[in-house]
C-alpha cells in the first residue's frame, strides 16, 4: 500500500533518506514499520477472504435443511478454521498492522524499536497460516473441534490437530513479540511533551492489548501444548481416567479466551475515538474516563473467563461469582458508549466513510452489548449457551465491532498511506452494503437460538428454515461487499483513487499523523515533532 | 410478560424488515417447568430494560446525528468532560446490573438445588447417541436419532419428503411421569456432550470421566424435544433428545413394558452361537452403531477407513478384538459400552461380509477372556 512515488510538493525534510531495497527483498528483509505494517494488513485482508470462503461454504450448507454440500466433518472442519482464521489471522494482525503503521507517525517516533524482531513477527505468520491451509490435505482432515479446541474432541482427531497446535504456537510467538514491539515503542520513543496522559487513544488501547496478549497468549499455548502431549506422550492433563479433568482445558482455555475478546474490542475502541472527534470537530469526551474505563475492562477481562461455561455445572458460588464480574464489564463498556454519544452531541458532524463505519460500530457494538448483558445472567444463558444467540451475539461484537472499526481506520488512514483519497461515493456504497447484509445476515441467529437451534450442527429441524435462508443470502451479501471494497475502493486508491490527498485530509485531525505528507515518506519523525508542535497538538485536543 | 416479549422482538424485527416473518418462533420456547417460566420471565425483563435502554442511547445518539451535522449548519461547541455526567452514567448502570443479577441469583440458586428428586435418572453422552438408565427401576436403553438418512444426506439433490420431527425424532425417547421432580446424573462415554431440553430450560454438559447433575420437574404432559449442544464430532448435530411426558398410570405401565423387553433381550453370556446366527445379530450391532462411520456397505467414508478388505479386518482377530476394546484415535473404546456378546458379534459380522470371507466365528467367551488380560 505505500507508495515510494514523490511529488515536490509533498518534500519532507527528512526526505532525503528515502533509500531502502527494492523488490521482493523490500518485503522479505523489511525493517520499516510502515513496510511491515502494510504486510500485515495484506495478510490479514488475504487471511480474511479466505476465512470469509469458508464462512459461506457454511452458510451454504445451512441455506435449507439437510446435506446437500459438504459432510458433517467437513462442516466441522470449516467451523473450525473459519475461527481461527479469523480471529488469529485476520483481526489481531490486522490490528498490529494498523499499531504498526500508526503508532511511531502517531507519538513522533522514527520506527518501532526493534525492527529486525518485527520483520520476524511478521514472517512468523504466513508459515502458520500455511500449516492451517494444509491440514485441510493431510488424513483426517482440518482440526474440526470448533476453534475452542476443547479436549477431549481435540485428543480425538487426526494430524491436522498437531498442524493446528503448531500453528497456534507460531502464532503466538508473532503475537507476543509485537506485543513486545509495541510496548517498548510507546512507553521509550514518545516525542518530548507526549506524556502518557496526552496519547492518542489509539495508542492508548494499543499499549494494553499490547500487555493483555503478553498476559495471556502464554496460557493459550500451555494449553494447546497439554492437548498435544495428551495426544502424543503419554500424558493426561484431560483425561479422567488418568487423573486429569476435561474441564480443566476449559479453565485454562477461556483464562486466555476472554482477554483475547477484549485483544480484538480494545484496539477498535482505540480507532473509533480517534474517528468520531476528527469527523465530530470536537474533542473526545472523557478522555480520562476513557484511559480508565479501557483499563478496567482490561483487569475484569481476567475474572469473568467462566462465563463461557456456565453449563458445565460449577457450583452455586462460582456460578455467582462469575455472572457478577461479568455484569460489572457493562459499567466501564457503557462509559465508553456513552463518552462517543457525548463527543458525537453538539459537534459539528459530517458523514464520511470512516465516519459512517465508526458509527456502524457503536450502533451494533452496543447490540451486541445487549445481548452479551442477557448472556451474562447466568440463569438465562443456561437457555442460551451454544446456540445461535451466541454466534448472533459474538458476530455482532467481533463482526461489527473489530471488523467495522478496521473498515474506518482504513478510510480513515488509507490517504495517509496511499496518498490519494479513496473514492468517498464508493465508501458509502460498501458501508452501506455491509451494513445491511450484516444485519440481514447475524440478527435471524437471535432468533433461532431463542428458539432452540444449537450451533455448529450442519442439519436442522425444519422450523428453522426460513431464517437460515435468509441468514445465507445475507451472508453471501455481506461477502461480495467485501469483493467490491477490494477492486472498487481499495485498489483504485492506490493506483490513484479519486485524487492526491493533502497531508491533512480531514479538518478535524489533530494528531501527530497528519503532521507529515501523504503519503506518509519511508522515513519519518527521525527528527522528533517539536515540543511547540506536540503542545500544539494537545491544546487543540484539550488534553492536560 | 410473554406477550409483551414476543411485541418487543417483533419491534426489534421491524428494524431489519423482518416483520413479515412474524409468525416464526422469534422467542424462547414456551416453557413446561417452573423454573422454565422463571427463566423465561427473567429474559423477557432483560429484555425490557435493553429496550429501554436502546431507546434512549439510541434516540440520544441519532438526534444528535440529524441535529449536530455541519451541513445543518451546527457549529461545534467546545465541552469534553463533565464530572457530574460521568458519574451518574456510571452508576446508572450499576445500579440496573443489581436490578438484573438480583432477581436472577435466586432462579440460580433453585437450578443449582437438585435435592429432593423423585426418581433419578443417568444419563451418558456417546459418539453419537445418548443412554438412558433409570437407576431406580433398573431400565437401561440406547436412544439415538429416528430420521432416516436418505431423509438428510441430499447429496445427489434428491428433495426428500421430510418427517415432520425431523432431526428432533428418537428410536427410544425418555419416558418420565408429569409432576415429579427428576434428578439427572449426566455422564459421558468420549467426549463431552451437553443435554438440552429447552422447554425444561434444563442444560447440562455431559463430561467423560465425572458426573454433573442437574434437575427438572415437567408441569404439563406431552413431548419435548432437544438436542446435543456441545460440539462432540462428525454426528453432533444428529443426536436428538426426546422427552415424553405422561401420566403416573402410563408411566407405570411404560416401565413394566420396558422390564419385559430388557429381559427378553438379555444375551446368555454362555451360548455357544453358530455363524449365520452370529453374523444376523452382527448386522443389527454394526447398523447401530459402526455403519455410522464405516457406512453400511463398509466402504468407510472420509476419515473413516473401510472395513471391506481392511487389512484389519482379515488379518488377526486378536489385533481387531483389541481395537475395538480399546479403541484408537477416532474409534471410540467399545468395552463399556457393547456386551460380550455384541462385541463378538460386531466382529464376526465384519469378518464374513461384503467382500471379507474369512469364515471365522468369534464366541463372546473369547471376548470375554480378551477384556480380562
Amino acid at each position: 500500500m505505500t507508495t515510494t512515488v514523490h511529488t515536490p510538493d509533498h518534500a519532507h525534510g527528512d526526505d532525503h533518506h528515502d533509500h531502502h531495497p527494492h523488490g521482493l527483498t523490500r518485503w522479505l528483509a523489511a525493517t520499516n514499520h510502515k513496510d511491515i505494517g502494510t504486510l500485515y494488513m495484506w495478510f490479514a485482508f488475504i487471511m480474511f477472504l479466505t476465512g470469509g470462503v469458508m464462512a459461506l461454504c457454511i452458510r451454504a450448507e445451512l441455506f435449507s435443511p439437510g446435506l446437500q454440500f459438504v459432510r458433517p466433518e467437513l462442516f466441522n472442519q470449516f467451523t473450525t478454521l473459519h475461527g481461527l482464521i479469523m480471529v488469529f489471522g485476520a483481526i489481531m494482525p490486522a490490528f498490529t498492522g494498523l499499531a504498526n503503521w500508526m503508532i511511531p507517525l502517531m507519538i513522533g517516533a522514527p520506527d518501532m524499536a526493534f525492527a529486525r524482531m518485527n520483520n520476524w513477527s511478521f514472517w512468523l505468520l504466513p508459515p502458520a497460516a500455511l500449516l492451517l491451509m494444509i491440514s485441510f490435505a493431510v488424513p483426517g482432515g482440518a482440526a474440526a473441534a470448533g476453534w475452542t479446541l476443547y479436549a477431549p474432541l481435540s485428543t480425538q482427531m487426526g494430524m491436522g490437530m498437531d498442524l493446528t497446535i503448531f500453528a497456534i504456537h507460531i502464532m503466538g510467538i508473532s503475537s507476543i513479540m509485537g506485543a513486545i514491539n509495541i510496548i517498548t515503542t510507546i512507553l521509550n520513543m514518545r516525542a518530548p511533551g507526549m506524556t502518557m496522559m496526552k496519547m492518542p487513544m489509539f495508542v492508548w488501547t494499543s499499549l494494553i492489548t499490547a500487555y493483555l496478549l503478553i498476559a495471556v497468549m502464554p496460557v493459550l499455548a500451555g494449553a494447546v501444548t497439554m492437548v498435544l502431549t495428551d495426544r502424543h506422550f503419554g500424558t493426561s492433563f484431560f483425561n479422567a481416567a488418568g487423573g486429569g479433568d476435561p474441564v480443566l482445558y476449559q479453565h485454562i482455555f477461556w483464562f486466555f479466551g476472554h482477554p483475547e475478546v477484549y485483544i480484538m474490542a480494545l484496539p477498535a475502541f482505540g480507532v473509533v475515538s480517534q474517528v468520531i472527534p476528527t469527523f465530530a470537530r470536537k474533542t473526545l469526551f472523557g478522555y480520562h474516563s476513557m484511559v480508565y474505563a479501557t483499563s478496567s475492562i482490561a483487569i475484569l477481562s481476567f475474572m469473568v473467563w467462566a462465563h463461557h461455561m456456565y453449563s458445565v455445572g460449577m457450583p452455586v458460588t462460582a456460578q455467582l461469582f462469575f455472572m457478577y464480574a461479568t455484569t460489572l464489564i457493562a459499567v466501564p463498556t457503557g462509559v465508553k458508549v456513552f463518552n462517543w454519544i457525548a463527543t458525537m452531541w453538539k459537534g459539528s458532524m459530517t458523514f464520511e466513510t470512516p465516519m459512517l463505519f465508526a458509527i456502524g460500530f457503536v450502533c451494533l457494538f452496543t447490540m451486541g452489548g445487549f445481548s452479551g448483558v442477557v448472556l451474562s445472567i447466568a440463569a438465562v444463558d443456561i437457555q442460551l449457551h451454544d446456540t445461535y444467540y451466541v454466534v448472533a451475539h459474538f458476530h455482532y461484537v467481533l463482526v461489527a465491532g473489530a471488523l467495522f472499526s478496521l473498515f474506518a481506520a482504513v478510510y480513515y488512514w488509507l490517504p495517509k498511506w496511499t496518498g490519494f483519497m479513496y473514492s468517498e461515493t464508493r465508501g458509502k456504497i460498501h458501508f452501506w452494503w455491509s451494513m445491511i447484509a450484516f444485519n440481514v445476515t447475524f440478527f435471524p441467529m437471535h432468533f433461532l437460538g431463542l428458539a432452540g437451534m444449537p450451533r455448529r450442527i450442519p442439519d436442522y429441524a425444519v422450523q428453522f428454515t426460513e431464517f437460515n435462508a435468509l441468514a445465507s443470502v445475507g451472508a453471501f451479501a455481506f461477502g461480495i461487499a467485501q469483493i467490491y471494497f477490494l477492486f472498487a475502493v481499495l485498489l483504485p486508491t492506490i493506483r490513484g483513487g479519486a485524487g492526491p490527498a493533502p497531508a491533512k485530509p480531514w479538518e478535524g485531525g489533530n494528531t501527530l499523523e497528519w503532521e507529515v505528507p501523504s503519503p506518509a515518506p519511508f522515513h519519518t519523525w527521525e527528527q522528533p515533532p517539536s515540543r511547540e508542535l506536540v503542545d500544539k497538538l494537545a491544546a487543540q485536543q484539550q488534553l492536560h | 410478560m410473554k406477550k409483551r416479549a414476543s411485541w418487543s422482538f417483533a419491534a426489534l424485527a421491524l428494524g431489519t424488515s423482518l416483520s413479515a416473518l412474524a409468525d416464526y418462533k422469534l422467542n424462547l420456547q414456551t416453557p413446561v417447568t417452573k423454573l422454565g417460566e422463571e427463566v423465561y420471565d427473567l429474559h423477557t425483563f432483560l429484555l425490557v430494560i435493553c429496550s429501554v435502554i436502546f431507546v434512549v442511547v439510541f434516540g440520544a445518539m441519532f438526534y444528535s446525528i440529524f441535529k449536530h451535522r455541519k451541513a445543518a449548519g451546527h457549529k461545534a461547541a467546545n465541552f469534553h468532560e463533565s464530572t457530574t455526567v460521568e458519574i451518574v452514567w456510571t452508576i446508572i448502570p450499576a445500579l440496573i446490573l443489581v436490578a438484573m443479577a438480583w432477581p436472577a441469583t435466586k432462579v440460580i440458586i433453585a437450578q443449582k438445588d437438585t435435592r429432593g428428586a423423585d426418581m433419578t435418572i443417568k444419563v451418558t453422552g456417546y459418539q453419537w447417541k445418548w443412554g438412558y438408565d433409570y437407576l431406580d427401576e433398573g431400565i437401561s436403553f440406547h436412544s439415538r436419532l429416528a430420521t432416516p438418512q436418505e431423509q438428510y444426506e441430499n447429496y445427489e439433490g434428491q428433495k426428500p419428503v421430510r418427517n415432520a420431527d425431523y432431526m428432533l425424532e428418537v428410536d427410544n425417547p425418555v419416558v418420565v411421569p408429569v409432576g415429579k421432580r427428576v434428578r439427572l446424573l449426566l455422564t459421558a462415554n468420549d467426549v463431552i456432550h451437553s443435554w438440552w431440553v429447552p422447554a425444561f430450560a434444563v442444560k447440562q454438559d455431559a463430561i467423560p470421566g465425572y458426573i454433573r447433575d442437574t434437575w427438572f420437574k415437567a408441569e404439563k404432559e406431552g413431548v419435548y424435544r432437544g438436542q446435543c449442544v456441545e460440539l462432540c464430532g462428525k454426528d453432533h448435530g444428529f443426536m436428538p433428545i426426546v422427552v415424553n411426558v405422561v401420566s403416573q398410570e402410563k408411566y407405570d405401565a411404560w416401565v413394566g413394558e420396558q422390564k419385559k423387553l430388557m429381559a427378553a433381550n438379555q444375551d446368555d453370556p454362555n451360548k455357544v452361537w453358530t455363524l449365520p446366527e452370529m453374523v444376523a445379530r452382527g448386522q443389527k450391532v454394526y447398523d447401530s452403531n459402526c455403519a455410522i462411520c464405516h457406512q453400511a456397505n463398509g466402504k468407510g467414508q472420509g476419515a473413516f477407513p473401510a472395513l471391506d478388505g481392511s487389512k484389519m479386518v482379515v488379518g488377526p482377530k486378536a489385533d481387531q478384538v483389541h481395537l475395538l476394546l480399546k479403541g484408537k484415535g477416532a474409534m471410540p473404546a467399545w468395552e463399556k459400552t457393547l456386551s460380550d456378546t455384541e462385541i463378538a458379534a460386531a466382529i464376526t459380522f465384519t469378518r464374513n461380509s461384503w467382500g471379507n470371507k474369512t469364515g471365522e466365528l468369534i464366541q463372546p467367551a473369547e471376548i470375554k477372556a480378551a477384556r480380562s488380560m
